[in-house]
């Protein structure tokens, strides 16, 4: 049996009672942070916590070699042991591990998800935005060949126009390693060959939230000038574009998101 | 010294306008012939060049002793000033690159000199060598004067008396003037020389192969008229003074005009080789003195050479402004250079150095760099003294100049005011196909290694070195074993740095013998979907990419074109997304949404294929991947590199297997050229290296001969021939591209690659890269 187990938002004690369960149960417990970090974790102290032994995960061993037989790829594992895997947020949010399961299924083996919080809820909740007004979401990733003259994905500033364009709010997951400033800055540069005004515009507020989920978490509503070079601190980092604003949504964005009132 | 190197100086920045004065030269020779001790006794010879320092021995000796510790293989150029019969004369030496077995780089320097002093070693005479760079010259219209060396060596090693040794050295002249001749009729002959005399003359002491003594070169005989109206011939006469004998290591030097000067004649110089005492020999006969004379008075100062030479050197419309500038040497003209060395200098860093034909060069001109279309601006104009650099204001057209700030030349590249024809025009397209793996022997010296390395290759474009990433070795690839010898000869003792070479190895390229596909890849996170079809790409199309060195650059329809005109489809011409290594990548798929943002990583993994093919990591050649379609995950996240590119490499290597995948390997062209008798041991020499004759052709007593053979056969056949024909055998080689390797020794060469690699030992099949 495989069971996937979420681990909430920032640290060792995110995770729910009933996860804490399961992988003090399993027979082994495995974790991967390449798809989340988890910003204020450590191995050391969630086996501390647990009280289980965790192997750490990298990429491969959950893509091209999760079948392997030889080296006791994870799901080869899973035919006859109560496995765990542990992942940043809630169990099911990263693509891969839908895959995962899907290929578990394939093999005939059990699975299970014990979800906990994701930053898709958290998001909304710390900025005071409404839930329900929230359109597609995109992860903003680093050019690629690094440096100048790399490609940088357009997906992103697409996705929050056509939201822009419908009223909705728009949640941008920013890669592991990118600051707020550093996916301001992409974003920029799309729109100025696009010569788009969606950002760069009198009216459209822009939210930064860093560490959602630790004891302070940074949360900081303003217009592109202001934030591009406001210090969030820490990774992780995320982004939120705020759609047409219910009266509420304006409020809170003052009160609760710290956007300099007028 | 520093006011007698000034005073030099001061007579170099007058004389580069005098161009009538000026001589640019090059030395050629086979291996060992001497090229370099004669170089650096023509430098020896600059040093005492003032009138009023001459004679003072021990100046020469610390001059010569600095030359021998300053030089390694010597700088790219060197200039001198020559007081030939109360004149100066600037003569400017470029180097020939060091090792001189084969076509480009001699080429290249050849090209920027109007004359070449042709060393030959008196013992071993003509070598295959001095035919392939002697062959070289005549080709690009360079005039060869003639140096005998190592006369010493006849004397005291094989005990020739004063008879023999003359008649030895009359066959040598012969043996030359009939190379000439074969190669360049019309230049050896003059226009209106009597051709009749001539060619005559070329052949006798052809019949003698041993002792008895040819007649020639006994020095009476008169060549051709001298009165004649026509362009006199360049056939070599010792009674011209073209040609020169002497002892480049002891200094001395003999020819016709300085005999009647000196005194010194053939039995002089016998009897002082035979006494030991050549070091009398070298004041009374300096051997600069004979050879400088000789150049000046026999090969061409720019104003002459360049009218015969551009029209061969240059393919561009002769009619032109900067082709007719070219030919009258033009220094108000547009300017025309072309590199030939670049150096690197601990102050000014790289140095590009080459002949200006066209135009005049100042500091702060921009130059077109070819190939590049960037401009360079110069941020300094140097000429030569000696070895070192001088600054100046300007440079004009007939020099040999050295440029600073031109960051984006290389070996090769022409330089020029507006955009124009290069210079370069490669007929045989020549690829490193030999390579040895370098370690340096002590592993304190490997950012050294490193750092030479480097330097080599860009003053080398026909090296290219690799680093092998599972064993950290450096390999370096090379034309042949020969010239990866003379490399890695220059890295142990030029350079200081030891090495240890592994055995050379041949390089193979993988290639596909028919169609197949669609082959479909999926990136790891499963979230990503290629297809591939591949297919060959054929042999005209890849030999058009590599001759004329198509890439995908700006000009889309100009590729379009190029390809087409090869034979490819029009609708995957214009769809060309890549070329490399004679590989294209071809983008069929039509509006597939976000495929623009993951191109780049489509052509980093098919590049990876290109360079390291799925039946033993060589280098594919003429395999055309077509993407058909491709399935992609919106959030860029998911089809980053660590996903979009095992994808697309797995999908290719998969299709390239379906594809009927072989080895080609890289065959030469061997001239062989031997004694009739001899015949048999040379064809059963090519023959057992799987070598096929394609003609020979019987000349008097001498059968030459053509054929083609793997280059992997051919290592060690330099001693092979060798003994097998008792040394009379001359021969060159030259690429002759990649031909599919005969199917019983496929599974064998492919297993032996995958072992020297570390490779699993069985051969690969398409479910290790994709499953089905």
């Amino acid at each position: 049996m495989l069971t996937f187990v979420g681990l909430g938002l920032y640290d060792e004690k995110d995770i729910t009672l009933k996860g804490l369960e399961a992988v003090r149960k399993a027979d082994k417990v495995y974790a991967e942070f390449y798809t989340s970090p988890l910003g204020g974790r450590t191995v050391e102290k969630m086996q501390r916590v647990y009280g289980r032994r965790i192997s750490v995960l990298e990429r491969s061993d959950l893509e091209e070699n999760a079948e392997a037989a030889e080296s006791g790829g994870i799901l080869e594992l899973a035919k006859s042991k109560n496995v765990v895997l542990l992942c940043g947020g809630d169990s099911m949010v990263a693509t891969t591990h839908v895959d995962l399961r899907l290929r578990a299924i394939d093999r005939e083996i059990k699975t299970r998800l014990i979800h906990a919080p994701s930053i898709l809820s958290a998001v909304a909740g710390l900025c005071g935005l409404q839930n329900y007004k929230f359109g597609k979401s995109a992860t903003v990733s680093p050019p690629y060949p690094h440096g100048c003259g790399g490609v940088i994905s357009e997906v992103p500033y697409d996705t929050l126009k056509a939201n822009k364009e419908r009223g909705l709010h728009t949640l941008l997951f920013l890669d592991i390693s990118m600051s707020v400033n550093e996916a301001l800055g992409l974003l920029e540069t799309v729109e100025e060959r696009r010569r788009g005004t969606v950002l760069k515009n009198k009216k459209s507020i822009i939210v930064g939230i860093a560490r959602a989920g630790s004891e302070e978490p940074v949360v900081k509503a303003d217009y592109l000038e202001g934030l591009k070079s406001y210090d969030f601190g820490e990774l992780p980092h995320v982004l939120v574009v705020p759609g047409e604003l219910h009266f509420l949504e304006k409020e809170a964005l003052v009160k609760i998101a710290n956007f300099p009132a007028p | 010294m520093a006011t007698r190197g000034k005073k030099a100086a001061e007579k170099v920045k007058v004389l580069m306008d005098k161009t009538e004065r000026i001589r640019n030269i090059g030395i050629i020779a086979h291996i060992d012939h001497g090229k370099t001790t004669l170089t650096d006794n023509l430098l020896a010879g600059a040093g005492i060049i003032s009138k009023d320092l001459a004679g003072e021995q021990l100046f020469t000796d610390s001059y010569y002793l600095e030359q021998e510790r300053g030089i390694t293989i010597f700088a790219a150029s060197a200039s001198m000033v020559y007081d030939y019969n109360g004149e100066d004369y600037l003569i400017n030496l470029i180097d020939t690159p060091g090792h001189v077995d084969f076509g480009g780089d001699v080429t290249r320097a050849l090209r920027a000199v109007d004359g070449a002093v042709v060393v030959v070693d008196a013992v071993e005479g003509a070598m295959p060598q001095t035919e392939t760079v002697l062959r070289q010259a005549m080709k690009e219209n360079v005039k060869p004067v003639l140096f005998i060396n190592k006369v010493d060596r006849m004397i005291n090693e094989l005990k020739v008396d004063a008879r023999e040794m003359q008649a030895q050295l009359g066959k040598i002249i012969d043996k030359v003037n009939k190379l000439m001749r074969g190669m360049n009729k019309e230049k050896f002959e003059g226009r209106r020389g009597d051709a009749g005399e001539a060619g005559e003359a070329g052949e006798t002491g052809e019949a003698g192969e041993t002792g008895e003594a040819g007649e020639t070169g006994e020095t009476g005989e008169a060549g051709e008229d001298k009165g004649e109206r026509g362009e006199r011939g360049w056939k070599l006469d010792a009674a011209k003074g073209n040609v020169a004998f002497g002892s480049a290591l002891y200094n001395w030097a003999i020819s016709v005009p300085t005999m009647q000067k000196s005194g010194i004649s053939f039995k002089e110089v016998y009897d002082y080789c035979k006494q030991g005492n050549m070091k009398e020999l070298a004041l009374k006969c300096p051997a600069y003195e004979a050879v400088l004379n000789m150049v000046t008075e026999h090969l061409p100062n720019p104003l002459e050479a360049q009218k015969y030479r551009v029209p061969v050197i240059w393919h561009g419309d002769a009619e032109s402004k900067i082709g007719k500038s070219m030919a009258e040497c033009n220094r108000d003209g547009e300017i025309a250079f072309m590199v030939t060395s670049i150096s690197v200098d601990p102050h000014a860093g790289e140095v590009a150095t080459g002949r200006l034909f066209s135009g005049t060069v100042a500091k702060g001109t921009e130059l077109l760099v070819s190939g590049v279309y960037k401009k360079n601006r110069v941020q300094q104009v140097g000429i030569f003294m000696g070895e070192e650099r001088v600054e100046v204001e300007r440079v004009p057209a007939g020099n040999i100049a050295a440029l600073v700030g031109l960051k984006d030349a290389i070996v090769g590249s022409t330089l020029s005011t507006t955009e124009m024809v290069p210079f370069e025009s490669i007929k045989h397209y020549s690829e490193p196909v030999v390579t040895v793996a370098v370690e340096a022997k002590n592993t304190k010296d490997l950012p050294r290694l490193i750092e030479v390395l480097r330097r080599l290759a860009k003053e080398d474009p026909m090296l290219r070195i690799e680093i092998n990433e599972e064993t950290g070795e450096q390999l370096v690839s090379g034309m042949g074993e020969l010239h990866l010898e003379i490399t890695t000869h220059r890295i142990n003792k030029d350079e200081g740095v030891p090495i240890i070479a592994s055995p050379p190895i041949v390089v193979y390229r993988e290639t596909v013998g028919e169609l197949a596909g669609p082959v479909e890849g999926k990136s790891p996170n499963r979230h990503n979907k290629f297809y591939f079809v591949v297919e060959p790409l054929g042999e005209e199309v890849v030999e058009k990419i590599q001759s004329e060195g198509l890439t995908v650059g700006k000009d889309k329809v100009a590729l379009r074109d190029s390809l087409m005109e090869a034979g490819m489809p029009k609708e995957e011409a214009r769809k060309v997304v890549n070329i490399i290594e004679g590989n294209v990548l071809v983008d069929m798929t039509k509006g597939v949404q976000y495929l623009r943002e993951t191109m780049e990583l489509v052509q980093e993994g098919f590049k990876e294929v290109m360079l390291k093919g799925p039946l033993a990591r060589e280098k594919c050649r003429g395999v055309k991947v077509k993407l058909m379609d491709v399935k992609l995950h919106e959030d860029s996240i998911h089809r980053g590199p660590a996903q979009v590119i095992p994808a697309v490499r797995s999908a290719i290597l998969a299709a390239i297997l379906h594809a009927k995948a072989t080895f080609v390997e890289p065959v030469q062209e061997v001239f062989i050229s031997v004694p009739q008798n001899l015949l048999g041991n040379v064809t059963r020499e090519v023959q057992g290296r799987r070598g096929q004759i394609l003609d020979i052709k019987t000349e008097g007593d001498m059968v030459s001969l053509q054929s083609e053979a793997p280059v992997a056969e051919m290592f060690g056949f330099a001693s092979d021939i060798r003994s097998a024909t008792e040394g009379r055998a001359l021969w060159s080689t030259e690429f002759a591209g990649f031909k599919p390797i005969p199917q019983n020794l496929f599974g064998e060469k492919v297993l032996e690659v995958r072992k020297r690699k570390g490779l699993k030992l069985e051969m690969p099949r398409a479910s290790d890269f994709v499953s089905s």
